[in-house]
């Protein structure tokens, strides 16, 4: 079943200025519900935009985007945040961990504005921690944790308000080999859970990993084959 | 969103905004701190100016509703009795009483205090009461005796029965009470002779009448009615709150200053911090009302800071930055106690001032901040 969907996508930077530039030109695609599909292609093959509009991050320059039925292009900011949250968690190619806050506090972040239980929120955010192995460094301030650490902890972040969709840029560019392999594992394990996952990566380790479904080539802002 | 949601939402951003601030106590701390400082100097003031409007009321609510004194080649004479009862005969006087008072220039402390013999002084003769300047100047206490050097040559001791209340320190600190006896032995005045009369008069608008009149009574005298001696405090208060007011100003720069810096932009790691929140699922809305709590708690530590500290200073402490301002006419120096008196609308009124423009100063660049695509943290 079809989750996802873009059509006739355009995304033009810096419109009408010298420096013009369109990311993404003309993509039509379409992400099947659960599946792990990775958007790979060189840098500036114009992944990232893409995912960034697939994400309802952004609104395309011209073409339309669907979650299910309902078109997100036409929503209002407000309504469009609010799918955004519900809908989607991201993992960028930075942990992007707030600074100064633990790691647990950092997990429970996107759950703040929506007036949750607070006590229920952190018995979530631990559970969540717990799974993906970084329980032990849960009350640990955000810029003491590795690497490996970090990602996890922004995993977490990502699941905490329970998303059918987890979108991820790069996750791997500042892992090492034995942490993307790890990383590889835990995306197959949401995956087993019912997950939808929409990458985008050059990395083989994710390329060619046994979990994937689905890979969508780029370059030069459109998809390349079939 | 239900209230309750609506409650554990904002409560949930309180502590967010509480952690952000933690996180940049330093800057936080030093901000509250700048910020406090220009409370206090315009609470200060503000405080100030109402204490000093309060004394004013309270020295006037007890005075008499005219003043007389005999002239004698433009010099204040003393009354005689007869002169005494002849003004207490007026139509619309209801009261004429003659006063003993002088101004006594200490040869120890090199002060000048006001020695007042008022009609129902609670003492026994061989008694004082001192105001709280008086008594510190020359570092008397309760009990103990005190030497005033007569007319006649000899020093007269006198046992100080108690210290003066504070309701209108800044006009009473230099006065010494005693009894009409001891006032009579010390000056070597003669029991019919006053130094001025005070009338009571019934209809307040038969003041310049009375005044009139009375000077018709006692030729060579001149009256001073009660407004007019309202518009003399007036003039001398409001000369020193105007003083004080100079400061105002300064803090008032001082606090622009701050606002504007705040206004003009977000730190380079805030901003980035607002993008991370903003890709993660908050709304410019919920972002704003973060920051918002941010500064609701800066001004409004700020504004508790100052007020107290502006408080203190005024009542508690002898207002040790503004005293040189208020004493300066002085040859007593009192230590200043001023009577506290705050008004709540004054405060609020200087709440609003500063707690409001800030607020909204913190929040004018997160808005512009906060309403940039989310997708700016994906490409950075």
């Amino acid at each position: 079943m079809t989750l996802l969907e873009a059509r006739e996508v355009h995304r033009v930077y810096h419109q009408g200025r010298p420096d013009e530039h369109e990311a993404v030109a003309g993509v039509s695609l379409a992400v099947e519900a659960g599946a792990l599909t990775v958007l790979s292609g060189p840098s500036g093959s114009g992944k990232t935009s893409l995912l960034t509009l697939l994400g309802a991050m952004a609104r395309p320059t011209s073409g339309r985007i669907f979650l299910r039925e309902r078109e997100l292009t036409s929503l209002p900011e407000r309504f469009l945040t609010e799918v955004r949250r519900r809908t989607f968690g991201f993992v960028f190619q930075q942990p992007n961990l707030v600074r100064g806050l633990s790691a647990r506090q950092n997990v429970m972040l996107p759950a703040l504005p929506l007036g949750l239980d607070h006590a229920a929120l952190g018995r979530r955010a631990d559970a969540l921690l717990e799974q993906l192995s970084v329980g032990h460094r849960a009350r640990a301030r955000s810029d003491w944790l590795s690497g490996g650490e970090a990602q996890r902890v922004a995993i977490a972040r990502a699941l905490v308000n329970d998303p059918e969709i987890l979108v991820a840029d790069e996750p791997t560019a500042n892992l090492d080999s034995a942490l993307s392999r790890q990383f590889m594992a835990i995306a197959a394990d949401l995956k087993a859970a019912g997950k939808t996952l929409l990458l985008a990566s050059h990395d083989p380790i994710v390329t060619d990993s046994p979990a994937v479904d689905r890979r969508v080539a780029m370059r030069d802002g459109r998809l390349e084959g079939p | 969103m239900t209230w309750r949601a609506a409650l554990e939402r904002q409560r949930s951003l309180l502590d967010f905004a509480l952690l952000a601030l933690w996180r940049r106590r330093g800057k936080n701390l030093s901000l509250v701190l700048v910020y406090g400082l220009t409370v206090f100097a315009i609470a200060s003031v503000v405080l100030l100016a109402g204490a000093l409007r309060a004394e004013a009321a309270a020295v006037l609510a007890g005075g008499p509703d005219v003043v007389v004194q005999q002239l004698s080649a433009g010099r204040p004479a003393l009354v005689a009795a007869e002169a005494v009862a002849r003004l207490g005969a007026i139509r619309g006087v209801s009261r004429a009483a003659g006063r003993r008072w002088a101004a006594y220039a200490d040869p120890v402390s090199h002060a000048t205090f006001t020695v007042l013999a008022p009609e129902g002084f609670e003492g026994r003769p061989g008694e004082v009461e001192l105001g709280a300047g008086a008594a510190a100047a020359m570092r008397w206490k309760p009990g103990e005796k005190v030497g005033l050097l007569g007319e006649d040559g000899r020093w007269h001791f006198l046992e100080v029965r108690r210290l003066l209340g504070e309701e209108t320190a800044l006009v009473s600190t230099d006065l010494v009470l005693l009894a009409g006896e001891d006032f009579e032995r010390l000056f070597a005045l003669p029991p019919d002779r006053f130094t001025d009369v005070a009338l009571t008069v019934r209809n307040p608008r038969e003041l310049t009448t009375v005044a009139r009149a009375a000077v018709g009574a006692l030729p060579g005298g001149r009256a001073v009615t009660r407004p007019e001696m309202a518009r003399t405090y007036e003039a001398l208060f409001d000369w020193r709150s105007g003083l004080a007011s100079v400061v105002l100003l300064g803090a008032v720069l001082t606090f622009a200053l701050v606002a504007w810096d705040k206004a003009a932009g977000l730190p380079a790691d805030e901003r980035r911090e607002l993008g991370v929140l903003k890709a993660i699922g908050w709304e410019t809305g919920d972002v704003l009302a973060a920051k918002l709590w941010e500064g609701v708690v800066i001004s409004v530590a700020a504004f508790l800071l100052g007020v107290l500290a502006a408080y203190l200073q005024l009542f508690l402490a002898p207002a040790p930055l503004l005293a040189p301002v208020l004493r300066g006419w002085s040859v007593l120096s009192p230590p200043l106690r001023l009577a506290p008196s705050v008004s709540p609308l004054e405060l609020a009124t200087l709440f609003f001032l500063t707690v409001v423009p800030y607020t909204l100063a913190t929040v004018v660049p997160v808005w512009r901040a906060a309403s940039t695509d989310p997708d700016a943290v994906m490409r950075s």
